[in-house]
């Protein structure tokens, strides 16, 4: 059994007496008998280091890893540089507290100063802050910085992720602002309908870009509709899609949040994860969580330190916009290594690998006898239709393939990433025509 | 030192992946136009850079880590092997469930274990830190009444010593805050709750023992006098460090709670995330739990969604690699272990508030849990040291600051909180320290207001900071 | 300490001058002081109602905010916008940092003159 304290049962005698006490009960004299435990915790005894090893290790062999990952849906299998790990590895990172103290937490500032620079420069956007829990939370919260009393719906599209349209309801059942559903047309968020459902007291149109089904939407038109109705544009963005496409600045968007997990992140079987936030700077104050500033010490030593804390849950208590307090630094500095790894040409680089396969995979698959459900330009995800979708997903898992995402009985939602190899994904397509034929 | 823009050489780059092995696609859609301006490092150089960064971070491993309400336990290096287990990380999360079996068994027995810790009925393990956790639960207590009809219960109680979290989490889940004064011994004051109980409450948020360190001795007292209005009581896990395995929760009257995976089950902080904080509940509010819930049955895992669910409240299943961790822990631990690090986080708070109490002000002098507050409001009148003088001051000898300024009710407060990882010569070294501190307090005082002097800056400017704002590296045009 | 004479004041540390039925309102000298260098003013808009006794703006220093309270019933006229590029301002001179000027001010509180109000402050003083 290991418990990690260090102190003897000597030395914790010689403590207890000089602190004054008798017996270890004498400390818990202010719960009431009746209130404690009675006996021990139903739980196994403790367990050596080797005996826990053996344990948890055989859990996780019982787990199946499969070798090509079709399937993204917002989990994405992208090659992780060995830098990456490294560094984020480091004990002073992983086992630091929140930097309140910044004279002994430069080096955390620091790279969540970078951070935020480097989500600004993807983006596009002017001011980013130092990460919330995940894409979906991210989303969130980027609807209620848009809230304000005159303004209290929020609009979003059917073609966003489940999950994240699933938490925006959540935190709407919440804080009580109405939710609505701007429905989708061809796979793509239904522009017409927009137009008709805005009105004037809408807060904001939250899209994903690519959306749920990889399609890339008309971003510009539809941020530009949610401004003339004096609503906020949201964009949740994929990271690779903002090297490639026209970025959530250019195309007008208020606020662009987002998974972060692709840059760098494990899957991890869903967590954790890294949810950016980015805005105009405008929005500034309204953004939640910490946000790192730079400033200089009495000798006039650049300084970094958590700034605009005026805005936060431990200052302003209730009427603090978000109360996010810990938050996935660590996860945030993994993305800022990735970032640092793969440089500018990197990011574009492994965007056009994942848009290609995917799109070779897609004319494979059609070859196979699929059909794309729909006609709009996807990224590096897109849906088929035809075929059982369940036994596709059985042969290909025989094969060590984890297919796309059965979304019904004949459509699968596949994504390729550039760890697809051209070989495996004519196997893929093989088998699917095996299944098909 | 640089920014790692600054060390930024145009065409420096790591060989990452293979050329592209199929026909290049071009995009049609409008395409970025904006330069971007991402650090082009060699791996020399982004792992120097980084390596720097770590040299002016501190963590746990660097030293005595003593803040108040953080529960800087040492992290455990298995758990950290156990979470880097490629049957873990390469997992995603959408792939069928009987090829996660591991997975989700592991999930089961966190959280049947942390029910038993807690006397909890029934848990979610999504929630993806502290007050995300608080939110849910105040989520579930709003699903009940409103399941209820009982749409007139809008308030939710919280005492003046609260986290700053609670009250914000409320407001969050659409609730009007109540707050209320704590008595002398910073404890609830029985008139006073009842008081603000009615026909309106919703709930009442506590931690106990609560952020001065205290186990308020009132407890079933308490939750039957929100119970007894129709209101659910919810307990803020951030201190439970004190009691696991002493006292549990769901024994005292709570009906949800939130607990810190990252507190009190020893996965680390990792400057300022990933946590966790898995929600539990009694049964009769697990049906309204967020979905996915991961259930037994017979001796297998599986997948539930609950009948009236709140709904997600972030992505997939929660901080999974920290559940691993956590989990790790508790098999660590054990029910021999889990009691056995309470008791020793309460003797090594207590052993040093005694030891500290002649020269500093206990705010309440009393037998503490797993953490006490100090005052240095006599100082700061008398002396003109104030808390921050000497948490700044602890920093040359080593050791991290206690929390400044918190719980607000005490002024000048400094919360120390040693947790059970501690050895007793550690302990000595930071009380000689704080004792030297306070002969320095009365011979130079002046000294003080300079602290810390070994530390790679000084005291920065944070007026500066919040005035001017600079918040990312401006790139030349 | 600076309590000029020509304005009124309230017991949350407001002054307010009046110019017909419009008046302008900002934080006193003492307010300034305890609060520390002030990073940032949250301002209504223009066109907001404000209500005696109730909280209309608020000030950040760097580790705390704090309400301010409008001391009559009215319409917001017009902000003070420097004051959101410039806090630093309301330290530096605070009655001319003026945060709002109101209009159709149909209530007010009890209001103190400059003496009564620097009685008021030396009685809060003592009582630290």
């Amino acid at each position: 059994m290991s418990s990690y304290i260090p102190n003897t049962a000597e030395e914790r005698e010689l403590m207890l007496r000089e602190a004054g006490y008798s017996s270890f009960d004498e400390l818990y004299a202010d719960i009431p008998d009746d209130l404690k435990l009675k006996g021990e915790l139903a739980l196994p005894s403790g367990k050596s280091e080797f005996e826990v090893r053996k344990e948890v290790s055989s859990l996780a062999s019982r787990n199946k890893q499969f070798g090509t990952v079709l399937r993204g849906a917002g989990s994405y299998n992208h090659y992780i540089p060995s830098i990456v790990k490294s560094v984020t590895s480091k004990e002073e990172f992983v086992t630091a507290y929140t930097p309140y103290q910044p004279e002994i937490s430069q080096g955390v500032l620091q790279s969540i100063f970078e951070y935020q620079t480097m989500i600004c420069d993807i983006t596009g956007l002017d001011v980013a802050n130092a990460s919330v829990y995940d894409g979906a939370t991210a989303a969130a919260e980027a609807a209620a910085m848009c809230i304000d009393r005159k303004r209290s719906r929020i609009l979003i599209s059917a073609a966003v992720n489940p999950f994240v349209l699933s938490t925006v309801r959540t935190y709407s059942f919440g804080s009580g602002n109405k939710l609505e559903i701007i429905p989708e047309k061809d796979g793509l968020t239904d522009i017409e309908k927009l137009k008709e459902m805005i009105g004037d007291d809408a807060a904001c149109v939250i899209i994903q870009q690519p959306n749920y089904y990889g399609l890339i939407e008309d971003a510009r038109a539809i941020n530009a509709l949610a401004h003339e109705a004096g609503a906020k544009a949201v964009m949740s963005c994929y990271p690779f899609a903002l090297a490639l496409l026209e970025t959530p600045a250019e195309a007008g968007a208020d606020i662009a949040v987002g998974e972060g997990q692709p840059l760098g992140l494990p899957m991890s079987f869903g967590g954790p994860y890294l949810g950016f936030m980015a805005a105009t700077k405008d929005m500034m104050r309204k953004l939640p969580g910490r946000i790192v500033g730079e400033t200089h010490d009495a000798d006039g030593n650049r300084a970094f330190v958590l700034t605009l804390q005026a805005r936060e849950q431990h200052i302003r208590r209730e009427k603090a916009s978000s109360n996010i307090c810990s938050n996935e630094a660590l996860c945030a500095m993994t993305a800022a290594v990735y970032m640092s790894a793969v440089g500018p040409d990197g990011m574009v680089e492994v965007a056009e690998q994942c848009v290609s396969k995917a799109h070779y995979f897609a004319e494979k698959l059609k070859e196979s006898g699929l059909e794309l459900k729909y006609k709009g330009e996807f990224f590096n995800e897109f849906v088929t239709k035809g075929g059982d979708a369940d036994a596709i997903q059985a042969k290909l898992a025989d094969a060590g393939i984890l297919s796309g995402l059965v979304m019904g009985s004949d459509e699968i939602l596949w994504c390729c990433t550039e760890l697809c190899t051209r070989k495996e994904l004519d196997k893929a397509a093989s088998l699917v025509k095996e299944v098909l034929s | 030192m640089k920014l790692i823009f600054e060390e930024s050489r145009p065409g420096r780059k790591l060989g990452l992946l293979p050329e592209c092995d199929v026909e290049k696609y071009e995009i049609k859609a409008p395409k970025r136009a904006l330069k971007l301006h991402l650090p082009e490092m060699s791996e020399t150089g982004i792992s120097r850079h980084y390596t720097q960064l770590a040299k002016q971070t501190r963590g746990v491993n660097d030293g005595f880590y003593p803040l108040g309400s953080c529960t800087m336990k040492y992290n455990p290096k298995i758990n950290e092997d156990m979470a880097s287990l490629p049957g873990f990380t390469g997992l995603h999360p959408l792939q069928p469930a009987d090829t996660a079996k591991g997975a989700l068994s592991l999930m089961l027995g966190l959280k049947e274990s942390l029910c038993e810790i807690t006397g909890m009925d029934d848990m979610t393990l999504q929630p993806a830190a502290g007050a995300h956790g608080e939110f849910t639960g105040l989520l579930l207590i709003k699903a009940y009444h409103t399941d209820r009809k009982d749409l007139a219960r809008t308030k939710i109680i919280v005492p003046d010593s609260a986290h700053g979290t609670n009250p914000a989490s409320a407001h969050m889940a659409g609730f009007e805050i109540v707050n209320i004064k704590s008595n002398e011994e910073g404890c609830i004051d029985l008139d006073t709750l009842r008081s603000v109980c009615g026909p309106d409450t919703a709930g009442l948020m506590l931690t106990n023992p609560n952020t001065v360190g205290i186990f308020d001795p009132n407890i079933k007292e308490i939750t039957d006098i929100v119970h007894a209005a129709g209101g659910l009581c919810y307990y803020d896990g951030a201190n439970l460090n004190a009691i696991t395995g002493i006292a549990r929760p769901g024994d005292m009257g709570f009906d949800v709670i939130h607990l810190n995976l990252h507190k009190t089950f020893s996965t680390p902080h990792g400057g300022g995330g990933p946590g966790a904080g898995p929600v539990g509940c009694k049964s009769f509010l697990k049906k309204f739990l967020p979905w996915p819930v991961v259930e037994r049955q017979d001796s297998e895992a599986f997948l539930s969604m609950p009948e009236k669910s709140i709904g997600t409240v972030r992505s997939f299943f929660g901080n999974f690699l920290v559940m691993v961790k956590a989990y790790t822990y508790i098999l660590s631990l054990g029910k021999e272990g889990i009691p056995e690090a309470s008791t020793n986080a309460v003797l090594n708070a207590n052993y040093m508030r005694v030891k500290l109490k002649d020269k500093y002000k206990m705010a309440f002098d009393h037998t503490c849990m797993h953490e006490f507050v100090m005052t240095l409001e006599h100082e700061k009148h008398s002396l003109g040291i104030t808390a921050m003088d000497i948490a700044k001051g602890l920093i040359d000898f080593g050791i991290h600051p206690p929390t400044m300024y918190f719980p607000l009710i005490v002024h000048e407060a400094l919360m120390i909180e040693p947790t059970e990882t501690e050895s007793k010569e550690t302990l000595d070294d930071c009380i000689d320290a704080f004792l030297k501190l306070y002969e320095t307090a009365l011979e130079n005082g002046e000294k003080l207001h300079g602290a810390p002097y070994t530390s790679p800056i000084g005291r920065p400017d944070e007026v500066l900071a919040a005035r001017s704002l600079k918040l990312k590296y401006e790139f030349e045009a | 300490m600076n309590f000029p004479a020509e304005l009124k004041y309230t017991k949350s540390h407001e002054w307010i001058a009046f110019d017909g039925d419009t008046a302008c309102i900002g934080i006193t000298d003492y307010a300034q002081e305890e609060l520390g260098d002030l990073v940032f003013a949250n301002l209504p808009q223009a066109g907001d109602e404000v209500f005696a006794g109730e909280a209309f703006a608020d000030v950040e220093s760097v580790k705390a905010v704090s309400d301010i309270y409008s001391p009559v019933t009215g319409t917001v006229l017009e902000i003070n916008e420097e004051l959101l590029d410039h806090p630093e301002l309301i330290n530096e001179a605070p009655y001319d940092a003026w945060f709002v000027k109101v209009e159709g001010v149909s209530a007010q509180e009890d209001l103190l003159d400059a003496d009564e109000y620097a009685a008021f402050v030396e009685e809060e003083k003592a009582k630290e």
